[in-house]
């Protein structure tokens, strides 16, 4: 075998293991992304599927153009008249960032802890970080139901402790939201955190207070900063999904305000809107693309400056 | 023993050179010092003195203790006994970021995310220092160091020879009282080290500050400082100017750790106040001209350096040393020179080295060729311990 042959051939070699990739997101990311934006640009029908236009391919060259002309983008102009959806998306929106600040908060202190115990230390807390993950979601967010209802876990204990005097409501608030949001996202941001400041180098911490800076301003000027890149994908991996939540605010939440995933299960099982649910996803999409271009963007010039 | 003026390096011995100037104020004492770990001791009632512009290396095998010292002086480690004094007074309250010393570190521990003028100017900022001095000092150090105009550079674009000087330059900017240096040279290559040792110490006698080194390379203490300090197993087995512990060392352990030497066990046969007789298993007979302080028939040891051992084909006619037959075994050419290893009469086995002066001296004698060494009298050290 020649030498170009090889070279040809390790060419092909490696053309097909960006092809994989490539594959898997087109057919499980792309088509039905395609299909939920042609479903958002379609009008409700009483009909099975409860839409329309159809794509019927048997018609030829006149149904498809048919079909095109009969999309239209009223969908999204519902969305921006209703304040209804507007507010759904803003909450959704809050929720997120502020779970996602109080999972930083608790989360890099622990996050810390754990990456400067002993190594048989650190696998033992890092299994209990994940532990919880072996019981299913759904019986994890209703052990909170039960502990925050009003004859639960939590007011017993806080009765019994005396520390108030009659039964606090925890369900059915933002508070019992965000409980259950950090309770169950805490691994998703402790797990990158720990990670990055588990490769940080201990004598760069000597170092600055060898130069004459106090361990509490080195935190500040040394470890967050070197720890950047594991604040950004712990505040990834939970702002993105939390803002599109849907069994904790719908378990634990009250009924009066939504966020946007109740907001689009309403709209597809209740209100049987399909086309109206798809547009509402379009634009969760494009309203969480953003976080992630700026981390792209971020991760970029850190790799340029590497 | 840490006493004596002499120096290898004709270097005129700092201003408050220990036996010039007994009455000189130590900078930093350790003072009986105790540090364990998990139990084990790690530095063990350890004592020294270190004075002003001193530059002093502390020597030993990894795990002898010597970075433990270092940690303690710097405030990273807590001594279990004993007190560190720095210009008389304890330090032992004193957190690292409050102690008038700075460390270079073995790592160099370069703050990644600064840039080489961010990382020099880290310290200062620390201290408060305004603005425009800030800038005036880091550029100052930045050229003593041979950096000028890489002070926007972040550590990451530098090579490692570059690191080592930022490293240097952060440390030196604080004007310490003492600058710790913990292996400064192992990270560079060896031609770059042997440069950097150069220029390490040009540096230190220019500025005229303490430099303390821990290492365990014996060529860059022995190089490099005016007193050495070697330890073992915790402690500190010598301390003396680099000849001294070369020439003169005071145990079968020192001698052996630094440079290459032949142990020669022994019997004292007399001693008079000019030299002694051995009786040594293996060798024979051999006076030496040192005075030895122990009753005759004490077991000895004779430390022979191999360089001191002269290697020749016919005997020679010296009427002061000791002279033995014998048979060369092999040869180790390593272009300066040539170490041999010679068997003698009796079967012990001797290692002598002879600098290659003319091209092809090695050729002159050759593996399986009897030949005859000698020493002169005051070519071996006796230890007594």
């Amino acid at each position: 075998m020649s030498e170009r042959t090889i070279a040809a051939r390790r060419r092909w070699a490696s053309r097909l293991v960006i092809v994989i990739p490539a594959l898997w997101l087109a057919a499980f990311f792309l088509v039905p992304f395609l299909i939920v934006l042609k479903l958002s640009l379609s009008q409700t029908a009483v009909a099975q599927p409860p839409y329309v236009p159809t794509f019927d391919l048997a018609a030829g060259w006149q149904g498809l153009r048919d079909f095109f002309a009969a999309l239209s983008a009223g969908n999204y102009a519902l969305l921006a008249s209703d304040s209804l959806y507007v507010t759904s998306y803003l909450r959704s929106l809050r929720i997120a960032a502020i779970s996602t600040l109080i999972l930083l908060v608790i989360g890099y202190p622990v996050a810390y802890g754990i990456a400067r115990a002993s190594r048989r230390a650190q696998l033992v807390l890092v299994a209990a970080v994940v532990l919880p993950f072996l019981t299913a979601f759904l019986i994890r967010i209703y052990a909170w139901v039960n502990i925050l209802q009003r004859e639960g876990l939590l007011n017993d204990a806080l009765l019994g402790l005396g520390l108030i005097g009659d039964p606090i409501v925890w369900l059915s608030t933002d508070t019992a939201i965000y409980i259950g949001i950090v309770y169950s996202y805490f691994p998703f941001m402790v797990l990158p955190l720990y990670a990055t400041l588990e490769k940080m180098d201990e004598s760069l911490l000597e170092a600055a207070a060898d130069l004459g800076c106090p361990w509490w301003k080195a935190f500040w000027l040394i470890t967050v900063p070197l720890s950047w890149p594991g604040i950004i994908a712990g505040a990834l991996l939970c702002f993105i999904p939390i803002a599109g939540e849907f069994v904790i605010p719908d378990l634990l939440g009250g009924s009066d305000s939504l966020m946007i995933g109740q907001t689009l299960w309403t709209e597809f099982f209740t209100n049987k809107d399909w086309p109206a649910a798809a547009a509402l996803a379009v634009v969760l999409l494009v309203v969480l693309l953003v976080p992630i271009a700026i981390y792209q963007h971020l991760q970029a010039r850190e790799m340029g400056s590497r | 023993m840490m006493d004596s003026p002499f120096n290898s390096r004709g270097r005129t011995w700092p201003r408050h050179a220990p036996g010039i100037d007994p009455g000189a104020k130590p900078l930093v004492r350790f003072d009986a010092v105790t540090k364990r770990f998990g139990g084990l001791a790690a530095v063990e009632r350890l004592t020294l003195d270190i004075f002003d512009n001193e530059f002093i290396a502390l020597l030993g095998p990894s795990g002898c203790g010597k970075s433990t010292l270092l940690r303690m002086l710097a405030g990273f480690e807590q001594p279990d006994e004993g007190r560190i004094l720095l210009d008389g007074a304890d330090i032992a309250g004193v957190p690292p970021h409050r102690r008038p010393v700075n460390m270079m570190f073995q790592s160099y521990a370069l703050f990644p995310h600064m840039t080489v003028g961010g990382n020099v100017a880290f310290g200062l900022k620390q201290e408060d220092v305004p603005k425009a001095e800030i800038d005036g000092r880091v550029r100052d150090i930045l050229k003593l160091v041979q950096l000028e105009g890489f002070d926007q550079r972040k550590p990451h674009q530098l090579s490692g020879g570059q690191r080592q000087r930022v490293a240097l330059a952060r440390a030196l900017v604080k004007r310490p009282r003492v600058l710790l240096l913990d292996e400064p040279l192992s990270a560079l290559d060896r031609k770059l080290r042997e440069e950097t040792r150069f220029e390490l110490m040009e540096l230190q006698h220019r500025i005229g500050l303490t430099f303390i080194m821990v290492t365990h390379d014996q060529d860059e203490a022995m190089a490099m400082s005016d007193r050495i300090g070697v330890m073992h197993q915790g402690r500190l087995v010598q301390v003396a100017p680099p000849a001294q512990i070369y020439e003169r060392p005071n145990s079968r352990w020192v001698a052996g750790f630094v440079g290459d030497v032949n142990l020669i066990e022994c019997q004292l046969v007399e001693s008079g106040p000019t030299g002694s007789a051995l009786e040594c298993a293996g060798v024979g007979r051999l006076s030496i001209a040192q005075s030895v302080d122990a009753p005759p028939g004490s077991a000895l040891c004779v430390a022979l350096r191999p360089e001191k051992v002269d290697v020749a084909s016919l005997p020679p006619d010296a009427a002061d040393g000791s002279h033995f037959a014998g048979r060369v075994l092999d040869i180790g050419y390593l272009g300066d020179l040539s170490i041999y290893r010679i068997q003698l009469e009796s079967g012990f086995v001797l290692k002598a080295s002879a600098a290659n002066r003319s091209r092809l001296a090695a050729a002159r004698i050759a593996r399986g060729d009897s030949v005859f060494v000698s020493w002169s009298s005051d070519a071996g050290v006796v230890l007594t311990q």
